[in-house]
Formats: C-alpha cells, structure tokens, sequence
C-alpha cells in the first residue's frame, strides 16, 4: 500500500495529463457533483431504481393493496403454465418474422435503386420519410379506417378490380400481415435514410475496379455494394428485431389482441397482466424473460456500433 | 452529402447509356418513386379531405376524392365538442417538458463527465449506458410503481406532469450523444479560460453552451420528435382522462366520436411534427442518416 501511494507522484510527472487531475479534483470536486446531480437523481429514480425493482418484482407477489410477499420463482411457474403466454410468444415470432420478410428486402432495395437517382433525390427522401413523421395512434387509427370492412379505402379500391372485399383485421389469419403491413409503412422511411446515407460511403474505386474488371451491373451490386453494406445491414436486422418484440400500439388499438387472441404480443399480455388483472408479479416476471432476450440482442448492437465507430 | 456527378455510384455513365438500363433499371426507378410518393403522400391527403367531409358522404362514397361541400367548420367543431384543443394542450406541456429536462440533464451531465472529469465519472457513465441494454418498455410495470410511491421522498407523481417529464430525463441516447460532442471540443479552451480566472459555471455558460448550439439543435429536434409520438407510457402514468395528451386520448374519442370530427383530431395531432419535419427537414434526415455511427 505504502509503495503504491509514494509510487504515484513519480508516474505522474512522468505524464503530464494524468498529473493534472489531483489537483483538478480539489478544484472542481463540488461542482462536478452540483453539475451531475440531475443525471444523477433523474437515472437513479426512473432508470436504475426500476430496473433492480424490476428484478425484485418478479419474485414477489404484489397487488398494491396488500404488503408485497416473496413468492420466490412461483410467478415464473404461473407464467409458464399460462397457454395464453406460448401464444403471445408464438404471435411475436410472427410478428417478427412477417415484418422482417415485408420490412428488411424493401428498404434495400429502395435505398439501392434511389441512390441512382440523378435529380429528386432530395424529394424522396422527404416522402419516403414522411410516414415516420406521422404519431403512431394517428397512423394506426387511420389504418383502421381504411381497413373498414364496410366502407375502407383497401376494399373500396380492390373492389374496383374485382377483388375482395377482404375481412383484413377481422379474421385470425389475415390480422396479424394486416398489423405488419402498417408497421412497416410507418418504420420503413427511417431505414431508407440509413441505408442511402451507407451507399453514399461506399468507395467509387471498388465500383470502378470491378468495372474494369468487366462485372456487369447486377455482379457489382452482388460483390460490391451488399458486401460494403453488412455491417449497415446487420445492425438494421437487428434493431428491426429488438423492436419487433415490443410492438404494442399495432395490436393495443387496431385489434386489442384479437380475434381469438390471434394478435395478442409479449407487451400485451405484459400491460392486461398489469392493469387488467393487477398481478404486477406476474407482469414483471414476464417483462424479466423479455429483458433477457432483449439484452444480449442490444449487447450484440451494441458492440457492433463501437466496433464500426472506432475503425 | 449527395451524389454529385463527379461521384459514382453502382452505375457508371457508360452503364448509364446502356440499353438493359436505359430500359429497366429507369422504369423500375419511375414505378419505385411513384410508388413512395403514393405511400407517402396518399394516406395523409386522404385524412385531410377525412377532415373537411361530412361523415354521411364518407360511409356512403368512401371513394369520393374531394368532399362535394368542404366543410372547415368539422375542424373547429372537433377543436371544441372533442375538446382536441384541450387535449393537444396537454400534449404540448407534456413534449415541451420532456424536451427542457432531457436537455437539462444530458448538457450538465455531459458536461461534468466531459470537462470537470471527477474521478467517479467513468462508473456514472457506465452506469448511465447500461440503461441503454434495458429497452424501456421491460421497466415500464416497475417504473410505474415507481411514479405511484416514490423511494426516499415518497408520495405519487402519476397523473401529473412530473410522471412524464422525469423519466424523460432519463436518455442515455442523449447523453451520449452530447458527451461525445463535448469530448471533441479542444480542452486548451477550457484551460485557458481557467487561467483566466473563469469557475467551472462561466465555463458550462460562456463557453459550453454557445458552442454546443448545433449538438442542442440535434437533441431539441430528436427530443420533440420522439415525445409527441409517445403512446405507451402516458397511456400507463396518466390514467385521469382530463389530463391525458391526444395520443392517449384519440383511441378513446374513436369509440364515441363521429368519423370526420375523429380524422379532424388526427389530423390536427399529426400537423405539428409535420411542420416541424418539413421546415427541418435537411437536418433531420441528415440526422437520422448518420445514426447508429454510419458515415453519412
């Protein structure tokens, strides 16, 4: 202990940086703390109290009316016994994978081919974001008026080639494409614009190299472009991921879960646990399981944006 | 930013007076253009003549492209009946809130961990990131019971402002992003102030701020954008109907409104952060583009 402390002046003055901070410390000690203090309190009460609260939550069992009681993994059973709970797992997986089937090929495609353009391309970038800049329950509630079985846009139109009319979100099958094809009108714009900003990086030499070496067109756009967009592509995959397994509002206001549960998510089931049934217990035991899986998705983000930041 | 002529991209200009591109790749250019276009621009033209139609003529022509008597008084009549005013009021105290202490919160903390540097700020900024591995909608049934009995203080914040301002605050997205503006500051600046005899305050306030102009715009306009859209969690803090924002209100009023008053109300809530992304338009997309550390 001795040695370390008599060690530390040496070492300092052998770095000039470093050396600064004791005294730096002394001076600016209060006000440093004064300056942290809203992050401070503000991360401690709504962003790290919640989450250990959360963990303690899902091993008690708490109605707000009588004293919280540990139940130790006895919310973790009941919510594995739940059947309710293997379908909100298994419509999320849909979900998720409807959305990545509807939602990841367009934007590269869109992104690719209006890179292109020579003259507009301002404009389309306003339109194809002009879906994100609208609130999500407006853009659902509209949706639901022109799925409208009796008098909805979708109808109405496909009516006049003699097609349908179609039940969209009244039948088990056809409600959840009918939620994820509005989701991905509403989230696609944003990826457009990371992907378009991506291609702008992408070196002409590699295009011109390739060209000299005779690929045609679709051979570049195989070898040259997809390759210099992985990186771009697997953090969009991933986000896409991490923020389907959230979806709430599409099922919460067009079909409140329904038909028969069809459309019932995770979040759902997490918010009727909740404020439904007032088994908080069993909503955080739920929510837990979620964190989980969402955690090493968004570490796996995580490291892939430094990685990509540093280099 | 954009591509320019000197800069290709995937087609080169001989590729350009090719045949098979002259004669697909353009149309399939046209056709997706037209096609966003009509994605974009359709559904949002469609509520605004929504809004001016009377409900009869929207049940019985919902086809019709423009109403045949425009009525602007729908607007004014969902403005008062459905009190959209009140509620779009709500909404703004509640975004304009949000914005002050999510900016308050990321430029001071930023700042302390950035320029004062006490020893302990490398734990706080570990501490602040690895909020950003808990997606706030897993917290979201704890951080309820958290607004309904505070620790250490007590008492309940739900159903007021506070419930929504403060866990606002709480965005590790936001300090990040301001820390890592802060860190590419020159610190001779700072030095040299000190010399001259300035506190870490006139720092944060002389210096600091009239530089970080840009950074705040970036947060301001990130903050506002992402607070109106906001559904879930006033939905959960603010039970009491009176005091809820038009996102949490407009489901509701669709169960018991008339459909053109309804529209009417979407439509005045999707207004706002159309103007807002219309006039700002250039920074926003540049914006969203160098988002998650690409070169833009």
């Amino acid at each position: 202990m001795t040695t370390l402390t008599t060690d530390r002046p040496v070492t300092a003055l052998a770095r000039p940086g470093p050396g600064r901070r004791p005294r730096r410390r002394s001076r600016h000690g209060l006000a440093a703390l004064v300056f942290l203090l809203p992050t401070l309190v503000v991360f401690t009460y709504f962003g790290w109290w919640p989450i250990l609260r959360g963990v303690v939550l899902s091993v008690q069992e708490t109605n707000l009316v009588s004293d919280p009681r540990w139940v130790g993994l006895d919310n973790f059973r009941t919510l594995l016994a739940d059947p309710l709970l293997w379908t909100a797992v298994r419509n999320t997986a849909w979900f998720a994978l409807l959305a990545l089937l509807f939602g990841f090929p367009a934007p590269i495609l869109l992104a690719v081919v209006m890179s292109e353009l020579r003259r507009l391309g301002g404009l389309f970038r306003v339109l194809v974001y002009l879906p994100v800049v609208v609130p999500p329950v407006v853009a659902v509630l509209l949706w639901k008026w022109f799925y409208d079985p009796g008098n909805g846009l979708f109808n109405e139109v496909l009516g006049l080639i003699g097609l349908g009319p179609y039940p969209w979100l009244q039948s088990t099958s056809s409600a959840m494409p009918s939620l994820v094809l509005e989701a991905t009108w509403a989230g696609a714009g944003g990826t457009v614009l990371i992907y378009l900003a991506a291609l702008t990086s992408v070196p002409s030499e590699l295009y011109e190299a390739a060209e000299t070496d005779g690929a045609s067109v679709w051979r570049r756009l195989w070898h040259v472009t997809l390759p210099q967009l992985r990186g771009v592509l697997l953090l969009m995959l991933l986000l896409q991921v991490i923020g389907t397994l959230q979806v709430f509002t599409e099922p919460f206001v067009l079909t409140d879960g329904g038909p028969a549960d069809s459309t019932v998510t995770i979040l759902l089931l997490i918010y009727r646990y909740a404020f439904v049934y007032g088994d908080y217990g069993l909503a955080t035991a739920l929510s837990v399981l979620l964190a989980v899986v969402l955690g090493v998705l968004s570490a796996i983000y995580l490291r892939l944006t430094r990685s990509w930041s540093t280099t | 930013m954009t591509t320019s002529d000197t800069a290709r991209g995937l087609l080169s200009t001989h590729d350009r007076r090719g045949l098979r591109i002259r004669g697909i790749f353009v149309p399939v250019q046209v056709l997706l253009f037209v096609a966003v276009a009509l994605a974009g621009l359709v559904p949002l033209l469609w509520m605004a003549k929504g809004a001016i139609s009377p409900t009869q003529e929207l049940l019985r022509e919902p086809l019709r492209l423009w109403p045949s008597d425009p009525q602007w008084t729908v607007l004014s009549d969902a403005w008062s009946r459905l009190r959209i005013g009140h509620y779009l009021f709500n909404t703004v105290v509640l975004v304009g809130g949000s914005w002050l202490v999510q900016l308050i919160v990321a430029a001071t903390g930023a700042f302390a961990l950035s320029i004062l540097r006490p020893w302990y700020g490398r734990y706080v900024e570990a501490a602040v990131l690895a909020t950003l591995f808990v997606p706030g909608t897993v917290s979201l049934i704890a951080l309820y019971l958290t607004i309904l009995d505070l620790p250490v203080t007590g008492g309940s914040i739900a159903n007021t402002p506070l419930a929504i301002w403060l866990p606002a605050g709480a965005n590790a997205f936001n300090f990040l992003i301001m820390k890592r503006f802060f860190d590419a500051i020159p610190r001779e600046l700072f030095e040299a102030a000190e010399v001259d005899g300035a506190g870490p305050w006139r720092l944060f306030v002389q210096i600091m701020l009239p530089m970080s102009r840009p950074i705040i715009a970036v947060v301001s306009l990130l903050s506002v954008m992402s607070a109106w859209k906001e559904f879930l969690w006033p939905l959960v803090a603010i039970s009491d109907a009176e005091r809820q924002p038009l996102a949490v209100a407009l489901p509701r009023l669709a169960e018991s409104s008339e459909l053109n008053q309804l529209i009417a109300g979407m439509l005045i809530a999707t207004v706002p952060p159309l103007l807002l992304f219309l006039v700002f338009q250039r920074h926003i997309i540049r914006g969203v583009g160098g988002f998650a550390g690409v070169k833009g």
